[in-house]
């Protein structure tokens, strides 16, 4: 393949990380906005959504109606869980910044070892529902201007097009439920000042479990999501958590238009830079990148200055 | 020096050592790899227990210690002694260049930032595999690992040399915070502003409370990939940042013998249970949230605020 082609094909690649980052980073986003912590444990909610959707796919049958029992059933068993947790944990901790991340790294290695003892170390796949290859095309330049060619390989499937359009659709909601709800409303009230919320007679603590029960459930579905293209295994909230934190620093702590674009940002560039470089070495410059940031400008790129 | 105190981390030396003629083999051989490792939690504590800095990336400052010495002990054929101190060298390098860069960020950020510097340097690690072997890690030869004529294959060598390292982290440790400067970092954890108005550098405190810190990890890094003649990228990755957080948690935070108690239960907990799970972890990740929850203080911090309010 030539070098353009190729860089299409990244770049594609890279729009489907973006939008399973996008809604990972936009659960963990809405966490550190509304209740001021930092949940660890927020890949683990990822990888559960993944294991499940096997399960979960597995019992109904698998094929089509499995996915879509998966979809349905996975996310809201996950974020179920997550404001079980919130209850037996977090709020018992008063949401102190420092002790809920120590609980949530203790959540973390919970999750992931009954995953390990449920569902064993090995890595399995969920059919798509759907799978068409389709193939793209390519402007070369001609002797006689520009020509329409196909090259062989540059190519998406239909179900990556549907991640994305998932992806998105999910966001567009978030957004609308964020802006233009009453429980956006609330949430957004008890985001801005947590007591004077209170006063006004907003249950604090329930905003809180529906908060990190919502941020769950936008992992697991992300996990769902990513299961036909990449396979379930206990181990793979490692990665996507660091992806996340990334996507959430760089943005702005706790601001949702700044977490899309990096997710957009940071997914297009990881794909694009694995491909030509080892992943490893893109590894190391982004994280290296996300603490430099940190260190430097706290706040992100849209995020605002601290008051 | 307090007469009490001398008398009670004395007398653990002193049992550490009576229990070196009495221990079965197996128990010996775990007793000195837990009194290593209980150097690298007395070196988190430093950081973490006195001065109220919680860093999420202690591994890197480990790794940098095992690396420091492995690398040009392996390729270079540099002795063990000298090899030993460029290890400490290291750790302490990397932790002046990690600290002067985290300690711009306070709480949750600096988490982040010292969890983000240590995945980077564990990534290096990997990356760097024509030299370090990645994942597959380096075997030191067994010949060359000589301290002082002493021959480190031998395990009651080993168990002895482990319980003089831990005895010199333990002083050293306890001589640390009884000075002035360990009455400013506990100042510096209680209160920030108010140090500073008193007059205390803050920054540059909590900059020599990481040098330390690090330097501590960096030994008993060094010493552990000296004394077990392996040194691995396992020993760079999150987990091992975790560990000593939940050792110190365990033991008690800001106390000076808390931390090998902490090593102590967590490591014949995870002996004995990853006999019967491969998912020993759980167990970790148990006992994180329940001291988080139960027990902030720990075992040696309870013991303190019930009954001995004198312990350092």
């Amino acid at each position: 393949m030539e070098f353009g082609p190729h860089l299409m094909l990244a770049a594609l690649e890279g729009a489907v990380t973006a939008a399973v980052l996008a809604l990972m980073a936009a659960g963990l986003s809405l966490v550190f906005g509304v209740m001021r912590v930092v949940n660890v444990a927020h890949g683990e909610f990822y990888m559960l959504g993944a294991v499940l959707a096997f399960v979960v796919a597995g019992m109904a049958g698998g094929g089509a109606p499995g996915f879509v029992a998966a979809l349905v059933a996975v996310p809201l068993i996950v974020a179920a869980l997550a404001v079980a947790a919130d209850r037996a944990v977090l709020r018992r901790l008063s949401y102190d910044p420092e002790r809920t991340i120590v609980a949530t790294i203790g959540i973390l290695y919970i999750l992931q070892q009954l995953a390990l003892m449920g569902y064993g170390p090995d890595a399995r796949p969920v059919a798509p529902p759907f799978n068409h290859r389709i193939a793209l095309p390519w402007i070369d330049w001609g002797a006689g201007g520009p020509v329409l060619t196909w090259p062989w390989g540059l190519s998406i499937t239909s179900y990556k097009l549907f991640v994305i359009g998932a992806a998105a659709t999910v966001l567009a909601g978030l957004w609308l439920l964020m802006t233009r709800t009453r429980i956006g409303l609330v949430m957004r009230a008890t985001q801005l000042d947590r007591e004077t919320a209170q006063t006004f007679g907003i249950p604090v603590g329930r905003v809180y479990a529906l908060v990190f029960g919502l941020g769950a459930g936008l992992a697991a579905l992300a996990g769902v999501l990513i299961v036909p293209i990449q396979q379930a295994h206990y181990l793979m909230g490692g990665d996507a958590l660091l992806l996340s934190f990334i996507v959430v620093i760089i943005g702005g702590l706790g601001s949702l238009p700044g977490t899309l674009i990096a997710a957009v940002l940071i997914g297009l560039s990881d794909g694009i830079i694995s491909v030509f470089f080892s992943p490893t070495l893109a590894k190391i410059i982004a994280t290296l990148l996300v603490a430099l940031v940190l260190v430097f400008r706290p706040q992100g790129l849209m995020g605002k200055p601290a008051r | 020096m307090n007469a009490r105190i001398l008398a009670l981390h004395g007398g653990l030396l002193a049992l550490l050592l009576v229990l070196h003629f009495v221990l079965p083999v197996y128990h010996h051989g775990n007793l000195a790899r837990i009194m290593v490792l209980a150097c690298y939690a007395i070196g988190y504590n430093l950081l973490f227990g006195y001065t109220g800095l919680l860093s999420l990336g202690h591994a890197m400052f480990f790794a940098a210690g095992m690396y420091g010495m492995g690398m040009p002990f392996h390729h270079l054929g540099l002795g063990a002694e000298l090899a030993f101190l460029a290890g400490i060298g290291t750790a302490g390098a990397l932790a002046l260049v990690v600290g002067l860069l985290a300690l711009r960020t306070l709480g949750v950020a600096f988490m982040i930032v010292t969890l983000m510097f240590s995945q980077a340097f564990y990534l290096m690690i990997l990356l760097a595999a024509r030299w370090t072997r990645g994942d597959e890690g380096l075997v030191l030869a067994g010949a060359d690992r000589v301290l002082f004529g002493l021959d480190l294959t031998d395990p009651d060598i080993r168990y002895l040399l482990a319980l003089g390292l831990f005895a010199l982290c333990l002083s050293a440790a306890l001589w640390l915070v009884r000075r002035p400067f360990g009455r400013v970092l506990v100042a510096i954890r209680e209160n920030p502003e108010r140090a500073e108005l008193l007059g205390y550098d803050i920054f540059r405190h909590k900059l020599a409370a990481v040098v330390v810190s690090g330097m501590f990890s960096g030994a008993a890094g060094a010493a552990y990939g000296l004394m077990f003649g392996y040194v691995g990228a396992s020993f760079a990755e999150v987990h091992f940042s975790i560990f000593p957080l939940l050792w110190v948690l365990l033991g008690g935070a800001g106390t000076v013998i808390g931390p090998f108690f902490g090593v102590l239960f967590m490591f014949y907990l995870i002996d004995i249970s990853s006999g019967l799970t491969p998912a020993y972890m759980l167990i970790a990740g148990v006992a994180l949230v329940l001291l988080t929850l139960f027990a902030p203080q720990g075992l040696a911090g309870e013991v303190r605020r019930r009954w001995l309010r004198w312990l350092p």
